[in-house]
């Protein structure tokens, strides 16, 4: 039986699996080896839906360092990586607005 | 001031207590996020974009210095200096650390501040008017209504687990400002033909996908039987509410679909077995209450003392008294509202050193007593008049005397995509830019009274469909498009707005509003007419006609 998360799951381009971290919510990414980064470009990229499928599961198991894991676009430039879409991009950035502290 | 008692203070001490224990036992991996999730939210702790969010509860709206200052403090020392005044009356801190939460909350504690109940399926912060206890207009202050429900229904075992959350608001001026018939039940102080004073009880008012202004179910319900009558109502809710469906959860829906005239007999039916028990009100109990209420001692003062009339001759103050100083129920007095909405600034938002200084501002000028509206605004309740001049010179040094009260740029907006994991379009960059066009104060007083309220999402926590202006995010194909409503309004005649036209990409936005309020100027019939009262007189189609005749 196919489960809920292969369902729903449909990648078509570049992808990385992205969550919160559970001491303090900053937005990681997973990476090759298994653990989590704040550096984009350390994130394991995969482009097909049965690799993001692994990436999402291994994620998901585990249950201390990181929360809400779900699967994001990226775009991918000869130098970079790049969030997939707003959301992401303000996720990886912050805020499109200055802060009042900060002003 | 409302002065909590040791039972009050132990509630609150245990709860921190509690909550320590469960983020301890999170970080150590003895509780899943799924066992986790519930108990944080309990305690107003939610995941957003970038962190943890925390929301506290302001019960009706009142703070003192104290509890201002320590709201600074939060914001200086667990969060990034700034915090956020929201539509119900709370104050949201955006990058709090779940490390750092229990302390930060034992510290809230200290001063009588806590978030439990913020969110949930719960009976959330009761709202009342911001002005509520000195407005000129109000029979008698709502706030000891208000706190013997926050009493009542703060962990009431039966309403814990309500099919959806919950949200109360009351009034007892004629000229509602807290919004009443928005919330799932509404309440409206007034007296009736022989002068008693009670409540006109509405229910299944609400935004969000499905929006609805509450129906009057109780025309006149005598105060000895709030708590009763409002239990009849919850529990009839807990009974035949959805639970099967989130978007359907909500009692609007359940009002909607049984109709008010059938909602209303099973409510009276519940409501007969229980009005004259446990729950009916006994005058001392409320006298209790009320004698808790501490007010200021007021001096016998005139108005227009001679100070205020020097002042006067400064025009720039002159704006900012007839903007935002209104009439106090005591001569010689005046309640003051601090304005949040900064042109080119995120509405709602306050820094830790404007929260340090307002909080002294109000020690010296308002009794140690501050407020916080649904509009997003602070005010000064206890002013007396002859120190309006030293005060506004002060407020303006903290850059919260922009005087646009009830203007174009006094925006509520929620906090939208740049924090909101629920958001589908930013909210505040489009706040911030419409307030930048509306800068010049001489074209947004001629503009005159006019909200605009900008929700990031279908959840509606910016109000949009109450906005004489309202603007609601939505995404398509990746891109923020926004859609606009008007005629909106939030008032005593609260009316749901109307679909002006197709959305608008984010780029054309702001030039919306301003082709509206062109619109607007165009149509009006005499400079006097409110915007609300022009979309009242001419419809949408003229608005519409003009706005996408270039489009």
């Amino acid at each position: 039986m196919t489960s809920p998360l292969q369902q729903k799951l449909k990648v078509t381009g570049p992808v990385v699996v992205t969550a919160n971290r559970l001491g303090d919510g900053a937005v990681v990414y997973r990476s090759a080896d298994g653990s989590w980064t704040k550096d984009l470009a350390a994130a394991a990229v995969v482009t097909t839906t049965p690799a993001a499928v692994d990436l999402l599961t291994a994620a998901l198991a585990d249950k201390l360092k990181a929360v809400d894991a779900y699967v994001a676009p990226v775009e991918l430039t000869p130098q970079r990586v790049l969030p997939g879409n707003l959301r992401e991009r303000i996720r990886f950035n912050g805020p499109t607005v200055a802060l009042p502290g900060e002003r | 001031m409302y002065i909590y008692d040791d039972f009050d203070r132990t509630l609150v001490d245990e709860r921190v207590r509690e909550f320590r224990d469960q983020v301890a036992r999170r970080l150590s991996g003895e509780l899943t996020e799924e066992e986790f999730k519930p108990l944080r939210l309990m305690n107003g702790v939610y995941l957003q974009l970038h962190a943890y969010m925390l929301r506290i509860a302001i019960p009706y709206g009142t703070l003192s210095s104290d509890q201002m200052r320590m709201l600074a403090h939060v914001a200086r020392r667990y969060d990034r200096n700034y915090g956020h005044f929201t539509t119900r009356q709370n104050i949201q801190f955006n990058w709090i650390k779940l490390e750092e939460l229990p302390d930060a909350m034992a510290d809230l504690a200290r001063a009588g501040l806590h978030g439990m109940q913020t969110s949930g399926n719960c009976v959330r912060n009761i709202t009342t008017d911001q002005w509520a206890g000195v407005a000129p207009d109000e029979i008698e202050d709502p706030r000891i209504w208000a706190e013997l429900l926050r009493q009542h229904l703060t962990l009431h075992p039966e309403f814990s687990f309500l099919p959806r959350k919950f949200k109360i608001a009351l009034t007892a001026s004629a000229h509602d400002r807290a919004a009443v018939k928005i919330h799932d039940i509404g309440l409206h102080m007034h007296r009736n033909g022989v002068g008693e004073t009670g409540f006109e009880v509405m229910v299944g008012g609400g935004l969000g996908r499905t929006p609805f202004l509450g129906k009057t179910i109780k025309p006149f319900l005598p105060k000895r039987d709030l708590l009763s009558y409002v239990e009849a109502i919850m529990r009839t809710y807990n009974q035949y509410g959805r639970r099967d469906n989130i978007y359907k959860a909500r009692i609007k829906i359940l009002v909607h679909e049984l109709g008010a005239e059938k909602f209303t007999r099973e409510v009276e039916e519940e409501w007969q077995s229980i009005k004259d028990g446990a729950l009916a009100l006994d005058p001392t109990v409320v006298a209790d209450i009320a004698a808790r209420f501490r007010y200021p001692e007021y001096e016998a003062l005139e108005d227009n003392p001679p100070e205020l009339a020097q002042a006067r001759a400064d025009n720039r103050f002159r704006v900012w008294l007839d903007n935002s100083v209104a009439n106090h129920k005591l001569a010689g007095y005046a309640i003051v509202t601090l304005s949040l909405k900064p042109a080119g600034g995120p509405p709602g938002d306050a820094t830790a050193q404007q929260m340090d200084a307002i909080a002294d501002l109000a020690e010296r000028y308002s009794f140690g007593e501050i407020r916080v509206g649904h509009e997003q605004n602070l005010a000064l309740p206890h002013v007396a008049q002859r120190d309006l001049p030293a005060l506004w010179r002060s407020l303006e040094e903290i850059g919260v005397a922009t005087p646009n009260v009830n203007l174009i740029s006094d925006i509520i907006a929620c906090p939208g995509l740049d924090y909101c994991s629920l958001a589908n379009a930013r909210s505040i960059p489009v706040a911030e830019e419409i307030s930048r066009r509306f800068k010049d104060l001489d074209l947004a007083r001629n503009l005159g009274r006019l909200h605009i309220n900008i929700s990031g999402c279908i959840n509606a926590c910016g109000h949009h469909h109450i906005g004489h202006i309202g603007i609601l995010g939505v995404e398509k194909n990746g891109e923020e498009y926004y859609q606009v409503t008007i005629g909106g309004r939030a008032d005593e005649n609260a009316e749901l707005g109307k679909i002006l036209g197709p959305a608008v990409p984010y780029g054309e936005i702001a030039d919306v509003v301003e082709d509206v309020a062109a619109a607007y100027l165009e149509l009006r019939d005499r400079p006097g007419e409110l915007f609300i009262d022009t979309v009242a007189r001419v419809g949408v189609d003229p608005f519409k006609e003009r706005v996408y005749a270039a489009r």
